[in-house]
C-alpha cells in the first residue's frame, strides 16, 4: 500500500509508487500473472507523441468554479487552457449554472528566465490574477521549463497565501517526470488534499464521485438508499471540496483517475473507499452494487434493487445479445476503464478479441487486490488473447487493427478512433465516462454499437479516400516490434 | 513578450511543427515532453491531417533524458521514423527540455543529411520565442538545409512567384487563404507556390523556391523575416504587402501592387480586376438593399482581438466596404515596437475620406481585453457590436449581446474546412458569415 504524504509538495510517481506500466504484449491473462510483483516496463525504439501530467492536473483543477490556476511555463503549455475551458461552459450548461469561463494564467517563460530565474514571474502573475479573478484558491501548476530551471516555488506560495489570505497551491506536474501521465491526476489530488480538504467537522450522508465531468447517474440509486452523491472535482467549490472528507464514502467511476485521492481521503480522514471494480457489465454491477450495500449499510435494500434492475434489463440485453452475436469487437482506452468496456462487451456477446490499453496500473493505491479490476474481469468474462498495453501509439493500434480486422471498434479517448474509420470498420468515441456504468450503461452501450454498426456507408466512403502515412515496411512488421525489455510475446 | 498570458491566442516556439504537418507529406519530428504535441495540436490543430496529432513521432522526453541528455535517443527515433512514416521531408524540431538540456540535434540530425536524407533540424525550444517567429525560422531552415541542395537550379523563371501569407493553423483559414490568393494571382498569369495546403505541389514545389522571380508577403511581418532570407540567399526581391487582403478594395490594391512590382501586363492586369470587380460587385448591391433596409438592428460597430494581419485587413475591409466602425483594437501577436509602428501608420490610413483614431492595444495578454471593450461597450447602448475573435470572447460577445466571427485560435465553435477570407471571394464569404450570425440572433 502507498502512503499518502502530505508533507513533500509533489506526489510520488506511479511508476514509484504503482509500478504502473506503458508497454506490454501478450494476453490478459498473462498481465495479470505477472502483475504479481514481475511486471517490468518496456522501451520503445520508436514513438510517437503521448499527452503529460500536466495536461491531466489541469484537467482536475480547471473546473473547480472558484479557483484560478497558474500555469507556470512557456505559453504552449498553455495550448490545453481552451480546451478545458470549453468543456467547463458546456458542462455549466448541462447542470444548469450560471455561465461563467475558464481564470487560466501563464506566465510564459522565455528563454531569460531560463538563466535568470521565474520566480519573480510566477509571484507577479499570482497577484495580478488574484486581482482579476478574486478566487477562493489559486492553484499552480509547473512544466517541463520551470521543473529544470529548479527554483523552490513552495516558499514563495507559502508566503502568497499569507499575503492574499487564500490558498495558493502548487500542483507540480513536470512533463518528463513521469512516463504514465495520468501521474498528473494524482498531482492534482495532492494539492487538493494537502492544501484544500480540512478535517471533517461531522460525518454527511454525501457519498464523493470522483469523476471527469460525466452525467448524473448515481443520484437515483443512492438517493433511494438515503445517501446524497457529490460529484468531484470539476464543477465542485472550493468549499465542497474542503468538506469531501464528511463524506461517507468515496466511489470510483474508474480507478485509474482518482485511486491516489481515495486512498487519501480513507488513509487521512477514515473516509471509506469502495474498493470493489466499478459496475460495468451485468455481473461487475451486481459486484459492484453489493459492494456499496455492504459498504452503505444497506445490504438487503440492494438486493431488492438488483432483483428489479435484472427483470428490466435482461430482456433488452438478451435481444441486444442475439443481434451482436459473434460479432469480434476491438477495445482502446485508458487503464482501468478500458477494462471495463471489455467486460461490458462481452456481456453484450460480442468478442474482444484485442486490446489496446493506454497503461497498467498492477495496483492501486489502496493496496487491496480486491480492487484489481482485470483479474476480476478476467476470472468473470474470460481472457482477451492480444491484450496490449499501447501507451496510446497510434502506429501499432493502426498494426494491430489491420491484423484484428474486428467488426466494431471502441475507443474511450479522442484521437483513436479515426483509424478504425481508415480501415472501414465501424467506430465509436465514448466520451462520457458515466455512460456504460451500471444496469442501464449496458442499455446505452447497446443502443450506440446498434446504431454504430447501423451507419456504415460513412465509414465505408472513409476508407475509400483515406491517405495512408505508414510505410509498408511497418505494417508487416508485429505490433511490438519496438518494444525493448520487460515483456514480449509478440 | 507579456509578464503573463490570460486567454492565450497563439502558442510556443514548438507551435510551428504544424507549419510542417501543411507541408504535403511532411512530418514533424519532436525531441520534447510528452504532452507538447498534443497541447499544440489540440489548440491550434484542425484533424491529424496527414502525419500529424498522434502521428508525430517524439521522444517524449523523460527524467533520465533530462539528467543525462536525449541525443541517442533522438538518433533511434529519427531513423526509425524513416522507416515506419512514409513521408518527403522530416523536420526534426526539438521542446524546452532538449533545449535547456543543450542536446546537440544539429550533429544528430547531420547523420542523416550527410546519408542524403530528407532530414531537417530546427531548434524551437518552446520558450524560444511563438509559433510567429518560428514558423519563419522553420520556412528558413527548410530552404538552407532542405530546399538549397535540392534545388531544381534551372534559374530565375519569369512568371515564377512565392506566396508567404498566411501561417498554418495559427491563421484558422489558412488553407482557403492561399487557395483564394492563388487563384487570384493565377489570374494576373503568375505561376505561384504556395508551399502549404492543397493547393501546393509538396516538396517539388519547395525545390523551386530559389527560382522566383520574386516573392510576395501578405501578411504583416512574419514572411517578412523569409522574404528578407531568401533576398540575401538568393537575390529574389520581395513585395510587401502588410495584412491580408479582404474584398474588392483591398484585393485589387493588393493585385496592382503585385502587378506593379513584377513588371506584368498593365491592360491585362486591369482587364482581370475589373471583371472580378463586377461579380464582386454585384453581390454588393445585393447587400447595399439589406443593410439599408433591414430594421430590426445590425452591427455598425467592431472590436478586433486578433493578430495584426488580420485585425488591419478585417478593419479596412469592414470599414471601407459595409460601413462597420472600427472600435478599440487589440492586437495580440507580440509585436515588436518597429512594426507596431508600421501597424498604426496602416491603422491611420484606413480610410481614404477623413481621419480616423482607431485605438490600439499591444498586448498579448488578451485576457485584459474583456473588461475594457466591456466598459467601452456601455458607451453606446444604441449600437450593435461585431467582435472579431476567438473562441475566448464567446462569453464577452454573450454579456455584451454581440455578433461574433472567429478568425483567431482558439476556433472550436466552429469547423473550418476551406473556408477563406482572402481576395474577392473571401470578402463574399466574411459577408456571409457576418451576417449570418446576425441573422440567426433573431427569432
Amino acid at each position: 500500500m502507498s502512503t499518502i504524504n502530505l508533507n513533500e509538495a509533489s506526489v510520488e510517481i506511479r511508476e514509484r509508487r504503482l509500478g504502473s506500466v506503458t508497454g506490454f504484449c501478450g494476453s490478459a491473462k498473462e498481465l495479470v500473472d505477472c502483475s504479481c510483483g514481475g511486471l517490468k516496463d518496456m522501451k520503445r525504439g520508436f514513438s510517437q507523441c503521448l499527452g503529460c501530467n500536466s495536461g491531466q492536473a489541469f484537467c482536475q483543477l480547471s473546473m473547480i468554479r472558484d479557483a484560478a490556476v497558474v500555469n507556470h511555463a512557456p505559453v504552449g503549455c498553455a495550448g490545453d487552457f481552451f480546451g478545458f475551458n470549453f468543456t467547463y461552459r458546456v458542462e455549466q450548461t448541462h447542470r444548469g449554472l450560471p455561465e461563467a469561463y475558464g481564470r487560466y494564467f501563464c506566465t510564459c517563460i522565455e528563454e531569460h528566465d531560463t538563466i535568470f530565474g521565474a520566480v519573480q514571474k510566477l509571484e507577479n502573475t499570482v497577484r495580478r490574477a488574484y486581482e482579476r479573478v478574486h478566487p477562493k484558491a489559486i492553484f499552480v501548476t509547473t512544466s517541463c521549463a520551470s521543473g529544470i530551471i529548479g527554483e523552490d516555488i513552495e516558499s514563495v506560495l507559502d508566503a502568497l497565501s499569507e499575503e492574499l489570505g487564500v490558498p495558493v497551491v502548487s500542483a507540480p506536474c513536470e512533463g518528463f517526470r513521469s512516463r504514465v501521465w495520468t501521474t498528473g491526476f494524482d498531482a492534482a489530488y495532492h494539492a487538493i488534499l494537502r492544501k484544500i480538504v480540512k478535517p471533517p467537522r461531522k460525518k454527511t450522508n454525501k457519498v464523493n464521485i470522483v469523476n471527469f465531468w460525466g452525467s448524473h447517474i448515481f443520484d437515483e440509486l443512492l438517493g433511494a438508499l438515503g445517501y446524497e452523491a457529490q460529484y468531484i472535482v470539476p464543477l465542485s467549490t472550493i468549499e465542497e471540496l474542503e468538506h469531501i472528507s464528511e463524506a461517507a464514502a468515496t466511489i470510483h467511476v474508474c480507478p485509474s483517475l482518482s485511486t491516489y485521492i481515495a486512498a487519501g481521503l480513507e488513509q487521512l480522514y477514515g473516509v471509506p473507499e469502495l474498493k470493489v471494480p466499478p459496475a460495468y457489465g451485468l455481473r461487475g454491477t451486481d459486484r459492484w452494487v453489493r459492494g456499496l450495500g455492504k459498504l452503505l449499510d444497506r445490504e438487503k435494500e440492494v438486493e431488492e434493487y438488483i432483483k428489479s434492475e435484472h427483470s428490466r434489463v435482461e430482456p433488452v440485453i438478451e435481444e441486444y445479445r442475439k443481434k451482436f452475436d459473434g460479432l469480434t469487437a476491438f477495445v482502446t482506452a485508458g487503464a482501468a476503464h478500458g477494462q471495463a468496456i471489455v467486460a461490458l462487451l462481452s456481456e453484450l456477446g460480442l468478442k474482444v478479441k484485442t486490446a489496446a490499453i493506454y497503461h497498467h496500473d498492477p495496483i492501486y493505491d489502496n493496496g487491496d487486490p480486491k480492487s484489481d479490476l482485470l483479474a476480476q474481469d478476467v476470472e468473470l468474462y474470460g481472457d482477451v488473447p492480444t491484450y496490449h498495453v499501447c501507451n496510446k501509439q497510434s502506429f501499432e493500434l493502426v498494426n494491430q487493427l489491420r491484423r484484428a480486422k474486428p467488426d466494431l471498434m471502441v475507443a474511450r479517448h479522442g484521437g483513436m478512433t479515426i483509424w478504425g474509420a481508415k480501415l472501414g470498420i465501424p467506430t465509436m468515441l465514448v466520451g462520457d465516462e458515466q455512460f456504460g456504468f451500471g444496469y442501464q450503461g449496458i442499455i446505452n452501450y447497446a443502443r450506440r454499437i446498434e446504431d454504430t454498426l447501423d451507419a456504415i456507408e460513412f465509414v465505408t466512403n472513409l476508407s475509400k479516400h483515406s491517405s495512408n502515412p505508414y510505410t509498408d515496411w511497418w505494417l508487416k512488421q508485429e505490433p511490438g516490434h519496438f518494444m525493448e525489455g520487460g515483456r514480449k510475446n509478440a | 513578450m507579456p509578464e503573463f498570458i490570460e486567454q492565450p491566442r497563439y502558442t510556443c516556439a514548438l507551435g510551428a511543427l504544424q507549419s510542417v504537418v501543411a507541408i504535403k507529406r511532411g512530418v514533424p519530428i519532436l525531441h520534447s515532453g510528452p504532452g507538447c504535441g498534443s497541447k499544440i495540436h489540440g489548440f491550434i490543430g484542425q484533424g491529424e491531417g496527414y502525419a500529424g496529432g498522434n502521428t508525430v513521432p517524439c521522444t517524449n522526453a523523460e527524467e533520465r533524458d533530462v539528467v543525462f541528455g536525449g541525443e541517442k535517443k533522438l538518433h533511434t527515433l529519427i531513423e526509425n521514423s524513416l522507416k515506419v512514416i512514409d513521408g518527403d521531408l522530416y523536420v526534426v524540431m526539438t521542446g524546452c527540455t532538449a533545449a535547456i538540456v543543450g542536446d546537440d540535434i544539429q550533429s544528430v540530425a547531420a547523420d542523416f543529411q550527410t546519408e542524403g536524407k530528407p532530414v531537417v533540424w530546427i531548434e524551437t525550444g518552446g520558450f524560444k520565442s511563438n509559433n510567429y517567429v518560428s514558423h519563419a525560422q522553420v520556412v528558413n531552415a527548410i530552404i538552407d538545409q532542405y530546399v538549397h541542395k535540392n534545388r531544381t537550379g534551372g534559374g530565375v523563371q519569369k512568371g515564377l512567384v512565392n506566396l508567404f501569407a498566411s501561417i498554418p493553423y495559427q491563421d484558422p483559414y489558412w488553407n482557403g487563404n492561399l487557395e483564394n490568393l492563388k487563384r487570384i494571382l493565377e489570374g494576373l498569369g503568375l505561376r505561384v507556390n504556395v508551399l502549404f495546403g492543397n493547393e501546393s505541389g509538396g516538396v517539388e514545389e519547395w525545390k523551386t523556391i530559389p527560382d522566383a522571380q520574386f516573392n510576395i508577403v501578405a501578411d504583416a511581418w512574419v514572411g517578412v523575416r523569409i522574404a528578407k532570407h531568401l533576398q540575401i540567399k538568393y537575390g529574389t526581391p520581395y513585395l510587401h504587402f502588410p495584412y491580408i487582403p479582404i474584398g474588392g478594395i483591398e484585393t485589387s490594391k493588393f493585385l496592382r501592387a503585385v502587378a506593379e512590382f513584377g513588371g506584368l501586363d498593365k491592360e491585362k492586369t486591369e482587364a482581370y480586376i475589373k471583371a472580378q470587380e463586377e461579380k464582386y460587385y454585384s453581390h454588393i448591391e445585393k447587400l447595399a438593399d439589406f443593410m439599408l433596409e433591414f430594421r430590426y438592428g445590425i452591427p455598425n460597430r467592431v472590436y478586433t482581438i486578433a493578430d495584426s494581419t488580420y485585425a488591419l485587413g478585417f478593419s479596412r475591409f469592414l470599414l471601407n466596404e459595409l460601413g462597420i466602425i472600427p472600435g478599440k483594437q487589440f492586437i495580440v501577436d507580440n509585436v515588436s515596437e518597429k512594426n507596431q509602428k508600421k501597424i498604426l501608420e496602416s491603422f491611420a490610413g484606413i480610410s481614404e475620406y477623413k481621419k480616423r483614431d482607431v485605438e490600439v492595444i499591444f498586448d498579448p495578454d488578451a485576457g485584459a481585453a474583456a473588461p475594457q471593450i466591456e466598459a467601452e461597450a456601455k458607451k453606446y447602448p444604441d449600437k450593435r457590436f461585431l467582435i472579431l475573435g476567438s473562441g475566448w470572447d464567446k462569453h464577452l460577445a454573450n454579456k455584451i449581446k454581440a455578433d461574433l466571427l472567429i478568425i483567431s485560435p482558439p476556433v472550436t465553435y466552429r469547423l473550418v474546412m476551406n473556408c477563406g477570407y482572402a481576395g474577392y471571394e473571401g470578402g463574399l464569404r466574411a459577408i456571409e458569415d457576418i451576417y449570418d450570425r446576425v441573422l440567426a440572433t433573431y427569432r
